[in-house]
């Protein structure tokens, strides 16, 4: 078959399940989805609706991003707006099948909102709303909207146009449009891709390697597995376009094994591909051949880095290579040119060949265009992925897309760029989001963690938290990052138990420049971050911790305490009760106390003491005995 | 070879292109303080106490950086003062000070680049120290690994690898737990390595030391008496006793590598089993005898048995000198040809 | 060795025929691992899978006994796929017609039946190994301990020859010889057929020199090797044995006829560091200094002569070996033994011997000098044969050949071959190793080297005990199943006294080097049966 008639006959199969008259059922069941219990939710929607015998089509797609909505089922009636519903259960299931396809009642109560054309009264239209309005879907461009298993419906979707537009062109061309397209590595680095891509099709050799790097190691970021779980042929069309473009024969996608259904997914579309004619021999005809193999990575923090991926393939100690090196480019797998780029900026690729690198550039700055990926997490309203232009602010980020601070809390900072990222205060929230100003202002892009941290959130603390995670994750053959990160890790448990001394700071500070300096690595260098923005934006914190044994959060179990007022206690006994190690005394109706050498600080009495007496408070510092 | 000019702090100086700015400022006897370099083995980068600073801008480590016509070098600049002494103060705060007891007091790496970039009690003070609580494997017979004195140089993996090809050890688990171990970090007489002693003889530290390692009096510049490649080697005497056998670095033959038998064969040679004087058979039994005795016996005996009844075996074992007065012997005084020896075994 | 242990790690191409080099010269093979991680393509020719199998490109895994067919069905595919160094050839060999004859007979095909190694194994190896030079060829006992050694060594010298290996650098027919000074003692005319520097005993104008040199008329006969010094002792014509350093108890194939021969001797003389089983049976022991305690030089495999110097006194009254031989001299009345020492030895050694002609103490101070070194000024010769062959007209032969199978081959009662390699833990009959506590603790048992197959279809367990016998005696030993040993064949040391390997071997001998068989010989291995 020409493109032309594979074209077609996708279009068809798109055609009739989107405009053949029967309604459409879509469950998010990515992984996000399938931890909700996305399952059983199309369990029960399958069973309803041969129960009913209703012809509807129930089709399951990746994640549109909002995990606080999830599962995420969208129903597409004819004649109505699309509706969104959001937390679906099997029950709720049940009841809008009942409800809104045997009857014209959409349920207003569990919609998220509409989209598409038409308006349903008392439900808001989602595109308009705050949490998305600023985003702009082009990497996520089919991630939850189509049947990732389904190649039909990727080619359907302007899918493998980039490949097929790319295969006539010559090299240097599609080189050129990467180039002026602007896209930056989205990997973290930012290393400008049309110049990798470039370099790589000017190294010298015959055998030459693409590689995906699906490691996707920082905590909380998950959005390149969102990408593999809704749209993996987006992933493969820009390996094999980059294939194409540096004159290589064989791709690797390195993916770490704890994402099973993100490897099934990627088989599944490696194998339709190659049933498709988009890899294996002659592709679409030509003389260009490509294969693309699925590495799984066992799960180490190091292995993202792209030198130790290389060597981790090659079934050795994944660990990074060291400076002055030759580029990947030159000398990457197996020792052989090796162009390796993220799960995102391949996915990037097909879509800038086939719209152009103008179009590609239209949003986005000057010297980062397109849009960024986040996983925006921690105290926020609307936890979730979401992918922005680049440029605009943390703030647009935090308060319209994230819906502000949950519980009507008081924001203190955001850490972006995963643990090798840096925390920004109040005061840099106007900072726009792109490669260069995070890094003027000590954080990183990164693999595009965000997380949001309001007043209750101890800064020390967070520190001493990612310090403990780039300790762990240290390959350990640099001295520097080896025991730099265990010597901050240990300064900072030390301040967060009361047990800092003085110098500690001005130690933290040198020691986080030489572990910036001295490291082999990018996450070696960038593993003190967390230490060096805290220390600089945030500082009385940890003069409080050391100099008054105060943790202003009240979070360093260390350095508070509990106390009862005796002013407000009446004796209820809730809180000497639901004390687990017995450390509050008192009768009935009499003032009760806790004893200060039994207490751990769990905080379960203030859990436990009645609103209406608020007779418990967290203290720090630390209380001596006699005063409670 | 072709040679560019650099200046490693003010000091111009001539190295082969193609070396690496650590290399020339050995080979013109400047110090950089180095812990993870080993001439022998490909420079890894993994200690980076050998950074420096390059034109007035980059920091990097200087081992792995090539020379290149009208470089500076700064091995002094604050920045470096700075890193180099907080990654050596890392080091030595994670390190056991027993230096007095250790077998590499005096003649350790780590104590070299400590003082060279002078770790004082002051600042080493503002450290946790913490040194790794791990059992010494004392499995093998002639050394033991301590991997609370380890450094992680790696210059024991890349020995074992680059030079030996054995790959009997690697490096286990990762981050602060990183070690030096075998495959399932089993003791080391449970791998394949074949105790050469090639990683305990390049150990910066006493990480890998001798189980024994008596400091010689002397040492005497000799030849490896086991297998024909003739390893040169240097005998270590201390009174009247062979202590220890290094490899001769200066011999083309082995530059320096010796095996399991070289370097730790030689206890024969003061073993209580030694043959220290002739023995006579008198009754059936054999029993001291003095020189003049035994050779009388035997001068007597072979005078009988001149020609044909006599054969000699010489030895493989012994001095080509030793060799030439027994066939002499044989041909001149025995007056026969009967003379071999063992090389067909 | 034709060439220098340092050229080795710079060949493209390296054949390790009947080498076991990792374990018996650890530190030479560090060159061939060298050169086969730079990308050299190593060929192991060996029936076991041996330790250097892992560096190798590729593992001719021939039937022992069968290395003339091996290496001649390399010769046959380059000669006919035009492989062969043809000007080399014509230049400076002999006899490449009467060779090249010979080669009718091993077609790749027929090599493949008679070695077991498929012929495209056979084929790769000869384009490997002519096609990528320099090549050297190393070889060791695996070669020469059979009984058409000397036709295994003729085949390795045919392919370096037909692929003009020879006098160039990183090439060349390497033996590797097995103990420290095995080489000198050969160059000091510990033979009975020459003197020092290979003269022939027989060659009168030779005689002459040494006869003048000395002072006295010499005996004109070539003695007896060692395997027929044995079988005289034996038969009770020699009556008198002088034994120098050796333990031909243990070392010595079908062991039990040695002691045999011993036993019978009017006197036997021992002159050891140590009372070996050998020694044990003397009649007067005389007690040596080692290595350690004696100036001298030894030659190594590479012809490099090196001193010896002395670190320590001898202990008791342990004298060198050239003092006692002296003072015996003395006692017998004999002239010309009276030196001063080993260096008096070498001038005269140096006058004597042309290769050694300038080799003296002064010049072995630095890093030694590799034989031929013929006059004051000469620098040594690390290659040889650059220009011309050591022959009357300076051509090599080439030599064709036939196949002989071994001696003995396994047959019903005998059904499993032995053969015989060495540790890397001890040394020899271990006299020395043996008594070092960590080599012993690192190694302290012979083991039998059994395919597990074999060992199944026995009904043997990993490390049980078990009797092996041959037609000439009996041992026992523990079995290692081992993938090392093909179906078929068993392996073991003989470094072990406990269990004397050398009982089993077969003492026949090549008939030109006399060398005996103890490669290959016909084993039975049974059960030890519950008391």
């Amino acid at each position: 078959m020409t493109f032309a008639e594979i074209q077609a006959q996708a279009n068809l199969e798109w055609e009739a399940l989107n405009n053949g008259g029967r309604p459409q059922i879509t469950v998010g069941t990515a992984t996000c989805g399938r931890s909700a219990g996305a399952m059983a939710v199309v369990k029960a929607f399958e069973e309803e609706l041969q129960a009913k015998g209703i012809d509807a089509a129930l089709v399951e797609v990746g994640c549109i991003g909002p995990c606080y909505a999830e599962p995420l089922v969208n129903i597409k009636k004819p004649g109505w707006a699309t509706v969104s519903y959001r937390n679906v259960t099997a029950e709720m299931a049940r009841e809008i099948v009942a409800a809104f396809l045997l009857g014209d009642d959409p349920l207003a109560k569990y919609a998220l909102g509409v989209f598409g054309e038409g308006e349903i009264a008392g439900i808001p239209n989602i595109l308009s709303t705050p949490a998305f309005k600023p985003q702009e879907r082009r990497v996520f461009r089919n991630c939850g909207t189509i049947d990732p298993t389904n190649i039909n419906h990727y080619i359907a979707n302007d899918g493998y146009i980039g490949l097929n537009k790319a295969l006539g062109m010559r090299q240097e061309e599609v080189v050129d449009v990467m180039k002026r397209s602007g896209l930056r590595g989205r990997g973290g680095g930012g290393f400008p891709a049309g110049r990798k891509w470039e370099a790589g099709l000017k190294a010298k050799g015959t055998q030459k390697y693409v590689v995906c790097n699906a490691d996707e190691g920082d905590p909380g970021a998950f959005m390149d597995r969102a990408v593999i779980e809704g749209d993996p042929h987006s992933v493969l069309e820009g390996m094999i376009i980059a294939g194409y473009t540096i004159g290589a024969d064989t791709g690797y996608i390195y993916v770490r094994a704890e994402y099973p259904l993100a490897i099934r997914r990627l088989e599944r579309a490696i194998q339709q591909a190659h049933e498709f004619g988009f890899l294996g021999q002659n592709i679409l005809g030509t003389n260009f051949s490509f294969e693309i193999r699925i590495f799984p990575g066992a799960g180490a923090f190091v292995c993202g880095e792209s030198t130790a991926l290389t060597l981790s393939i090659e079934g050795k100690r994944g660990m990074p290579r060291v400076a002055p090196r030759p580029r990947t480019t030159e000398v990457g797998l197996y020792d052989k040119p090796t162009l390796l780029n993220n799960v995102k900026t391949f996915s990037s690729a097909p879509m800038i060949i086939t719209r152009g690198a103008e179009w590609f550039a239209s949003v986005g700055t000057e010297k980062s265009t397109g849009t960024a990926i986040f996983a925006l997490t921690g105290k926020v309203q609307n936890c979730g992925l979401i992918e922005v232009p680049m440029g605009i602010t943390l703030r647009d980020i935090i308060y319209d897309i994230g819906g502000g601070i949950a519980d009507g809390g008081q924001f203190k900072a955001v850490q972006t760029g995963g643990p090798s990222g840096g925390c920004l205060p109040e005061s840099l929230l106007d900072t726009p989001i792109d490669y260069d100003s995070l890094d003027a202002a000590g954080s990183i892009m990164g693999s595009g963690g965000m997380v949001v941290m309001d007043e209750k959130t101890c800064m020390v603390d967070v520190a001493r938290y990612f310090l403990d995670f780039t300790e762990i994750e240290s390959c350990g053959q640099c001295v520097p990052c080896r025991l730099g990160t265990k010597q901050l890790l240990d300064i900072l448990k030390d301040i967060c138990s009361g047990r800092g001394k003085p110098e500690d700071m001005d130690l933290l500070y040198e020691l986080s420049h030489s572990v910036h300096g001295g490291s082999v690595c990018g996450l070696g260098q960038t593993a003190a971050n967390p230490v060096l923005t805290t220390l600089r934006y945030f500082r009385d914190e940890y003069e409080a911790h050391i100099n008054d044994r105060c943790c202003p959060a009240k979070v360093c179990k260390s350095l508070i305490s509990y106390v009862i007022d005796k002013e407000k206690c009446v004796g209820c006994t809730l809180c000497a009760k639901s004390c687990p190690v017995q450390a509050i005394s008192g009768e009935k109706k009499k003032i009760h106390s806790i004893d200060q050498a039994l207490c751990v600080q769990c905080g379960v009495c203030l859990e436990k003491c009645p609103k209406k007496f608020s007779a418990i408070a967290c203290v720090s510092p630390k209380v001596k005995q006699e005063e409670s | 070879m072709k040679k560019v000019t650099l200046t490693i702090d003010g000091l111009q100086l001539r190295a082969d292109e193609g070396s690496t700015v650590l290399q020339a400022a050995l080979a013109n006897g400047l110090y950089i303080p180095n812990l993870c370099n080993h001439p022998d083995l490909v420079p890894a980068g993994l200690c980076r106490v050998c950074v420096v600073k390059v034109d007035d801008w980059k920091i990097s480590i200087s081992c792995k950086l090539p020379v290149k016509e009208g470089m500076v070098i700064s091995t002094e600049d604050p920045e470096v003062q700075r890193i180099r002494k907080s990654t050596v103060e890392l080091l030595v705060a994670n390190h056991p000070m027993t230096c007095l007891t250790c077998s590499r007091d005096a003649n350790c790496e780590l104590q070299r680049v400590a003082s060279y970039v002078g770790i004082t009690q002051e600042s080493l003070k503002r450290y946790r120290r913490s040194v790794r609580q791990l059992p010494i494997d004392s499995s093998n017979p002639f050394f033991d690994i301590d991997h609370s004195k380890c450094v992680l140089c790696g210059i024991c993996v890349r020995t074992c690898d680059e030079l030996q090809n054995i790959n009997a050890i690697d490096y286990v688990r990762r981050g602060v737990h990183t070690t030096v171990g075998t495959l399932g970090n089993k003791p080391i007489t449970q791998s394949c390595c074949e105790s050469c002693g090639e990683c305990v003889a390049r150990c910066p530290v006493a990480a890998l030391a001798p189980k024994e390692s008596p400091i010689s009096m002397r040492e005497v510049k000799s030849v490896c008496t086991y297998c024909g490649v003739g390893c040169g080697i240097l005998l270590g005497v201390r009174g009247e006793k062979v202590v220890g056998v290094r490899g001769d670095r200066d011999n083309p033959v082995n530059r320096g590598s010796l095996c399991v038998k070289g370097r730790y064969g030689f206890k024969f040679i003061n073993h209580p089993d030694r043959l220290t004087t002739p023995l006579v058979r008198k009754d059936g039994v054999l029993v001291p005898a003095s020189w003049d005795e035994a050779l009388e016996r035997v001068a007597a005996n072979f005078s009988e048995h001149k020609g044909e009844q006599f054969a000699a075996l010489a030895s493989a074992r012994i001095t080509n000198e030793d060799n030439y007065l027994i066939q002499k012997f044989t041909r001149a005084v025995m007056q026969t040809n009967n003379i071999d020896h063992c090389a067909r075994l | 060795m034709t060439n220098s242990i340092a050229e080795i790690g710079e060949a493209a191409t390296i054949l390790a025929v009947g080498t076991n080099t990792t374990q018996a010269h650890p530190v030479l093979a560090l060159q061939v691992k060298k050169a086969a991680r730079n990308g050299a393509r190593l060929i192991v020719a060996n029936p076991k899978k041996i330790d250097l199998c892992r560096h190798a490109t590729l593992h001719l895994q021939h039937r022992p006994g069968t290395d003339v067919p091996l290496l001649m069905g390399m010769a046959r595919v380059i000669v006919d796929e035009g492989l062969a160094d043809m000007a080399f050839i014509q230049a400076r060999c002999e006899d490449y017609e009467a060779f090249v004859a010979s080669l009718a007979d091993f077609s790749p095909e027929r090599v493949a039946a008679i070695t077991g190694v498929p012929a495209e194994q056979i084929v790769a190896a000869a384009r490997m190994y002519a096609g990528y030079g320099p090549a050297s060829i190393l070889y060791c006992m695996g070669i020469t301990q059979h009984s058409h050694g000397t036709d295994n060594v003729w085949a390795v010298s045919n392919l370096a020859l037909l692929t003009g290996n020879l006098g160039k650098f990183a090439s060349g027919v390497n033996p590797l010889r097995g103990q420290n000074n095995v080489q000198g003692s050969c160059d000091m005319g510990g033979l009975p057929n020459v003197y020092p520097g290979y003269q022939q005993v027989n060659d009168p104008k030779v005689r002459e020199k040494f006869e003048s040199a000395w002072g006295l008329s010499l005996s004109p006969d070539p003695g007896l090797t060692l395997g027929e010094v044995f079988d005289r002792m034996y038969d009770g014509t020699i009556k008198s044995l002088y034994l120098v350093g050796e333990n031909p108890v243990l070392t010595e194939a079908n062991a039990n006829h040695a002691i045999a021969a011993l036993k019978n001797l009017d006197f036997l003389v021992v002159q050891d560091i140590f009372l070996t089983e050998t020694a044990l049976l003397a009649d007067v022991v005389l007690p040596a200094a080692t290595f350690a305690e004696k100036d001298g030089t030894f030659t190594n495999t590479e012809r490099r002569v090196q001193r010896v110097r002395q670190a320590i006194a001898p202990r008791g009254e342990a004298k060198p070996d050239w003092q006692i031989v002296a003072e015996l001299a003395g006692k017998m009345g004999a002239k010309g033994f009276d030196f001063s020492g080993p260096e008096e030895i070498m001038v005269e050694i140096a006058s004597l011997t042309p290769s050694y002609g300038g080799i003296s103490y002064p010049r072995l101070e630095g890093a030694g000098l590799q034989w031929p070194c013929p006059d004051k000024d000469h620098p040594g010769t690390p290659t040889l044969h650059v220009e011309r062959f050591g022959t009357a007209s300076g051509k090599a032969k080439m030599i064709p050949l036939a196949f002989r199978d071994a001696d003995e081959l396994p047959d019903g009662e005998y059904p499993l071959v032995l053969t015989t390699d060495r540790s890397l833990f001890h040394y020899h009959s271990g006299s020395m190793t043996r008594r070092v506590a960590g080599l012993e603790q690192l190694n302290s048992e012979e083991l039998l080297k059994i395919n597990p197959r074999d060992a199944k279809a026995l009904g043997l367990a990993d490390k049980e005990m078990v009797q092996v016998t041959s037609r000439r005696g009996t041992m026992t030993v523990r079995t290692s199943l081992s993938q090392v040993c093909p179906p078929g064949l068993v392996s073991m040391t003989f470094h072990f006294a406990e269990s004397p390997t050398n009982v089993l071997t077969n003492p026949a001998r090549d008939p030109v080097a006399k060398i005996p068989e103890t490669k290959v010989c016909a084993v039975r291995v049974d059960k030890i049966a519950q008391p």
